[in-house]
This record gives C-alpha cells, sequence and structure tokens, in this order.
C-alpha cells in the first residue's frame, strides 16, 4: 500500500537561507509521527509543506495520492484529504462552535444543515466538548479552543491530521487536555503528523520519531530513540527538551 | 431684539417640506447601500493580486477622497450632460453621491481586512474553501464587524451631505426649504425647521445603524460586546 | 497674445487662481479660527464640570448632526433678519469657524483620552498644577497621537470651503460656476477644479498617512 505522505529530496529555502535540503520520509496509514528538532530546524516549513502552505523549490511530496509538489496541484481537493491544527487555534471569532466546525462541510461538502449539525455534534463529542455547540471562541479557554480547531478538522474526514506545535500557546494544565484528545485519536488509528515540543508526549504515543537538524533528518526510529538516542545531537537536545 | 419668530409657513409648505425630506432619506439610504456594495468590491479588489486593478481601485479612491463633493456632483449632472449622458437632478445626485461614498467605504473596509490576521485566511485556505469563500465567510464578516462604527459614521455624513444635491436643483429637502425660504422671506426659521430634521436624521440614522448592528453581528449581541 | 491653457482662456485662468486664493484663505480660517474653538471644545469635553461638558457635547452634536450647507444658509439668510450685516465672507468664514471646531475638538478629545490614566494620575502625584499637568504633561503626549488625524482633517476643510460657493462667496467652485455660465464647457471646467482641489489635497492627505505610519511604527 501506498503511504499517506511521501516526501522526496525535498528541498526549500527562504531567500537565501536553505530550510530543508533533501528532505525524504514517509508516513504510513494508521502511523503516529513527531517531528521533534530544534526552532529552525525545518520541521514546522516540512509540515506546512505537506499541506501546500508552503511551496518546495525541489523534489517531490505526495500526500493520499495528490502531488503536492507539482504547481497545477488541485488545492481543495488535497485540503479536503488532509487536516491541520495550528499552535494560534486560527478558529473564526464570529461563527460559533458550531458554524466554525460546519461552514467548511456545508460549503465545500454541500452538506445539508441537519447532517451538517449531526457532523458537529459527533466531532465535538470526539473532543468532549459536546455542551460548548452553541459558545462563540471568545467564550472558552484557549485549550477547549484548540479542541473546537481539531474538530472542525475532524469533520472534513480527512485522511491524515497535522498538528503544529499545537499546544505550545497553553499552560501546562491546558495542554494537557489537548493532549489527552489527539492521544484518543492516535489509538483510533488516526494517521498523524505532529510537530512537537512535549517529548514526554511524542514519547507516549508516537509510533515513529524523526529528529531534524538543519534541513535534514537527523536521526530516526521508534520512540526508544528519546530514551535512547544514538547522536550527540539528539542526547543534548532530548537533555534539553525532557 | 424685537424679531418675533413666525413658523405659520409651516401650515401652507408642510406638503413640499415633506417631499424633501422624504427624498432626503430615499438619496441617502440608496448611496449607502450601493455604495457599501461598491466599497465591498473595491476593497476586495484592492487586496487582489493584480497590480493594474489594485491601482485602480488607488486612483478612484484618492481622486474622490481629495475633491469636493459639491464639484463632483457638478461634473456628473452638468459635465456628463454636456457630453451628451443626460441623467435627471435626482439620479446624478444618486450617481454621485453613491461614487463618493463608495471611495470611503472601501477605504474603510479594506482597513479592516488588512487588520484581519493571516492565519484565518490560512485556516480558511486549509478546510478547502475557495478564495471567494474566504473572502465572502471569513474575511468580509470579521472586517466589516471591525470598521462598522467608522462606516457608520460615515454613512451619517453622507446623509448630511445629501443636502449639497440642492445645487444640482434634485428637489431633497434643502432645496425644499431654500425655495420656501424665498417664498416666505423667513428663512431663519425654515433653515432652523430643517436643521432640527437633519439633527434627527442623524439621530435616527445612529439608531439604526445601532440596531442592524445588533441584528447583524449576532455574537456582539449575544456576549453583550459593545459595537 | 498668451495662448489658452487646457481650454481655458488667461482671464479666467487668472479669475480662477484668485478663487483659489480665498479657497486657501477660507481653509485657514476654518483650521486656526476653528482649531482655537475647537481646542477649548476638546477641554471642555473633558472638563470636570457636567456643565461644561453638557454644553460642548450638545454643540459637537448639533454642528455634527446637521449639514455645513444648512449652517452657511441660517448664517448669511437668517442671521440678517435679526439686522446683523452678513457678507458672504464673514457667514463663510464663521460658518467654517464652527464647523472646523466641532469635528477637530471631537478629534482632539480622544487624542486627550488616549492618553494613558497612569499619566494624569502620575502627574497629580507630583502635585503639579491642573493647567501644569495638561501643559507639561498631557498635550505634549497628546500632540504626537493628534498630528496625523488633524492633518488628515485639513483636507476636509479644504473641501468644504466649496460649500461656502453656495451663499455667493467667491472662492474656486463659485468662480468655476460663473466661468461654466461664460463658456458652457462644464465637463472641462469642472474637472479643472476638481484637480486644482486635488492638487490642495493630496499632498495633506498624504502626509497625513505618512505621519500616521511613522507614528504607528514609533508605537511599536
Amino acid at each position: 500500500m501506498s503511504p499517506i505522505v511521501s516526501f522526496r529530496d525535498v528541498h526549500k529555502s527562504f531567500g537565501a537561507v536553505p530550510v530543508l535540503k533533501g528532505l525524504s520520509f514517509e508516513v504510513q496509514k494508521g502511523e503516529v509521527v513527531a517531528l521533534i528538532g530544534r526552532s529552525g530546524s525545518g520541521k514546522s516549513t516540512a509540515l506546512r509543506c505537506v499541506d501546500r502552505l508552503e511551496t518546495v523549490d525541489k523534489g517531490e511530496i505526495i500526500v493520499c495520492g495528490h502531488r503536492v509538489s507539482d504547481p497545477k496541484i488541485e488545492l481543495r481537493k488535497l485540503r479536503q484529504d488532509v487536516g491541520i491544527v495550528f499552535q494560534s487555534y486560527n478558529l473564526f471569532p464570529h461563527l460559533t462552535v458550531e458554524q466554525n466546525i460546519t461552514l467548511a462541510p456545508r460549503w465545500v461538502k454541500k452538506a445539508d444543515k441537519a447532517s451538517a449539525r449531526a457532523l458537529a455534534q459527533e466531532v465535538l463529542a470526539q473532543v468532549g466538548l459536546s455542551e460548548k455547540i452553541d459558545a462563540y471562541p471568545e467564550q472558552l479557554s484557549g485549550g477547549q479552543q484548540q479542541r473546537v480547531a481539531i474538530a472542525r478538522s475532524l469533520a472534513m474526514r480527512p485522511q491524515v491530521m497535522l498538528f503544529d506545535e499545537v499546544t505550545s500557546a497553553l499552560d501546562p494544565q491546558l495542554t494537557e487536555e489537548v493532549l489527552k484528545v489527539i492521544e484518543e485519536l492516535a489509538r483510533q488509528g488516526m494517521t498523524m503528523l505532529l510537530v512537537t515540543h512535549e517529548m514526554a508526549f511524542a514519547a507516549r504515543i508516537a509510533d515513529r520519531v524523526i529528529f531534524m537538524h538543519e534541513g535534514l533528518i537527523h536521526e530516526t526510529g521508534s520512540r526508544d530513540i528519546l530514551r535512547n538516542p544514538n547522536t550527540p545531537e539528539l542526547k543534548s537536545f532530548v537533555g534539553v527538551g525532557l | 431684539m424685537d424679531y418675533s419668530f413666525d413658523f405659520s409657513f409651516l401650515w401652507d409648505y408642510w406638503p413640499m417640506l415633506a417631499d424633501g425630506l422624504w427624498l432626503t432619506i430615499q438619496l441617502s439610504l440608496m448611496a449607502t447601500v450601493a455604495g457599501f456594495l461598491l466599497g465591498i468590491a473595491c476593497a476586495v479588489a484592492s487586496t487582489s493580486r493584480s497590480r493594474i486593478l489594485r491601482g485602480l481601485v488607488g486612483l478612484y479612491v484618492e481622486l474622490i477622497r481629495n475633491t469636493p463633493l459639491l464639484v463632483q456632483l457638478f461634473v456628473v449632472y452638468f459635465g456628463l450632460a454636456s457630453l451628451g449622458l443626460k441623467f435627471s437632478a435626482t439620479t446624478s445626485a444618486v450617481i454621485g453621491l453613491t461614487i463618493n461614498i463608495g471611495a470611503y467605504s472601501s477605504e474603510i473596509i479594506r482597513a479592516g481586512i488588512e487588520s484581519i490576521h493571516k492565519g484565518q485566511i490560512e485556516a480558511g485556505d486549509c478546510l478547502a474553501l475557495s478564495r471567494w469563500q474566504v473572502v465572502a465567510a471569513i474575511v468580509l464578516p470579521t472586517a466589516i464587524e471591525k470598521v462598522y462604527p467608522a462606516l457608520a459614521s460615515q454613512y451619517v455624513l453622507l446623509m448630511l451631505g445629501t443636502s449639497i444635491a440642492s445645487q444640482i436643483s434634485a428637489e431633497e429637502m434643502t432645496a425644499a426649504a431654500s425655495r420656501i425660504q424665498s417664498d416666505t422671506f423667513r428663512p431663519f426659521e425654515v433653515f432652523l425647521v430643517i436643521a432640527a430634521l437633519y439633527l434627527l436624521l442623524s439621530f435616527g440614522m445612529r439608531g439604526l445603524f445601532w440596531a442592524v448592528g445588533q441584528f447583524a453581528f449576532v455574537r456582539r449581541r449575544k456576549l453583550g460586546t459593545t459595537l | 497674445m498668451i495662448p489658452s491653457l487646457l481650454g481655458i482662456s488667461p482671464a479666467h485662468w487668472a479669475a480662477l487662481l484668485a478663487g483659489l486664493k480665498w479657497t486657501v484663505f477660507l481653509s485657514a480660517v476654518g483650521f486656526l479660527a476653528g482649531g482655537l474653538v475647537g481646542f477649548a471644545v476638546a477641554l471642555s469635553r473633558i472638563s470636570d464640570s457636567l456643565i461644561i461638558r453638557g454644553l460642548a457635547a450638545v454643540y459637537v452634536n448639533l454642528i455634527q448632526g446637521t449639514p455645513l450647507l444648512v449652517l452657511m444658509f441660517v448664517l448669511y439668510f437668517g442671521l440678517p433678519v435679526f439686522g446683523f450685516d452678513m457678507p458672504p465672507l464673514a457667514a463663510a468664514c464663521i460658518a467654517m469657524t464652527l464647523f472646523s471646531a466641532a469635528y477637530l475638538g471631537e478629534i482632539w478629545r480622544g487624542c486627550l483620552q488616549s492618553v494613558p490614566r497612569t499619566q494624569w494620575e502620575a502627574a497629580d502625584c507630583l502635585a503639579l498644577a491642573r493647567w501644569e499637568r495638561m501643559l507639561l504633561v498631557i498635550l505634549p503626549q497628546a500632540l504626537r497621537i493628534a498630528v496625523p488625524p488633524t492633518v488628515g482633517f485639513m483636507v476636509q476643510i479644504v473641501k468644504n470651503t466649496s460649500v461656502a460657493s453656495v451663499i455667493g462667496m467667491a472662492e474656486m467652485t463659485y468662480i468655476g460656476k460663473l466661468i461654466n455660465n461664460a463658456t458652457f464647457q462644464p465637463f472641462r471646467i469642472y474637472l479643472i477644479i476638481a484637480g486644482l482641489y486635488f492638487l490642495l489635497c493630496y499632498p495633506l492627505s498624504w502626509l497625513s498617512r505618512r505621519l500616521e505610519r511613522k507614528l504607528n511604527v514609533a508605537h511599536r
């Protein structure tokens, strides 16, 4: 079976600064992959390339059968298959939780109102926020907003979920409730690629860990490498991270 | 001062005044609605990737905002007629006022659009919404909500500006007042009366905008945030 | 013979430029006298006295709730019935002053109030007298914020002087009407007038925007 995400020799620079220098990796269906590394190592850029929020200079990216590196890609088809959650939640402030969640199903997939609401109820139950369906984002805590953002992505029934440092803006208590939701998704078999600073969390749920350093994979393996790193760079990084 | 006020002209002339008032209201409403739509179109165009489009909108906005409404109305009414494009005074007034308020609306709404966080648009893109869906469902509602008070003030100014249409012989309230005063030689009383009516109109408009805001921005109403 | 420029004869150009001078004059009066009164309005709007605050609020609401054109009519046609001698120039100057004062007063009130509360309190703690507090602490800070919108409002003043043409004040728009009556080329003449206003206003708009950007950068 072909992988859900595949990077082959991907290069990307911002101006004169190379960020990705020939990155190659794959994510298989049902796999949970954690991208870790120092800031500036290229991990967030790599994640954003998956959903084509960044274009690449060279190399090939294929996601759910879409050739992302092809300039003529049908972006909207790609994005129906890929869910992404950001550090800054990016909920739409003028819409209720339900409207945030049903916006894309109704406008993109032309779902009718009743089935869209049922869908909203279903994904909200998944993130444990059923009672907040009629609230506005500003009435929710940061952790709750982030869980709604996850629910909003789930409502498009993506084949893969991307998480871009989704707990970096949250304090520890709120972080935990978001991580629990992600962990539950992992248990249900969702394919996930996550950029995270939470080493303990990565060690708990990741099937595979990719440690990026200066735009390349420096070390990769099962979650065990976080406890027994081979390279001095990962050793020092984990020493800081844990 | 031995001047005695005499408002008895109101008995004879109130229908004329009422007609003028009605036209003032119509001009204000039409120009507000049309100018709002024109403003949205121009504001969206001014964020477009096409430099030509951006340049054209910029030119329009600057030309209108840096010339007097009175002269703009003269160009539309007298100027275009001399080129063979004849419109009635009222139509010319609607056209001129709309072009005028469209430029101001565009500038205000553009500022609202620019204040929207980039992540909002990115989030919309990532949900597979099309560019137009992002504009219609996310960008415009939040931008307009943000600048609504500024827009409302501008439309009240527009209503006051409709008085200038009297100078191209549109029979709105100021024109009616001018005719009444030249009949009655009671200028002070006549202009006092329409000043009071304009004052009522501007309070009424502010109230109307408040009500429309309550209706349009459900979140503000529910959370009690002031506009 | 001097050739005509843009289809307007030299004599008409001379008249237009004379009108332009009056437009500038009227704008200057509106800004300076209006600024003076407007400053008093701004201070009154934040006065401790309820009566002064109320009176200033009534004044601002009256002016901002009625058209400038009607204000000009009241002054020019209305006041003479009480025996005042009211030439167009005087009516126009008074109207522009009253008009500008209300708007500038509101703009400046906003600027004064945007000086953080803590600054007012700090000045109080230094035992400064009220006028010292205003002059030494609040005004210098408010001034920086006030410059861009004030320059921006000057554009409104210049444009609104055109309304004085309706009471026969011989500023640029009025001269334009006269020339049009003589030549009947409304499209040409009014576009030229619009162009002249643009030349007066655009530099002010540009400056206002530039100052605002500079202020925003400084604030960050």
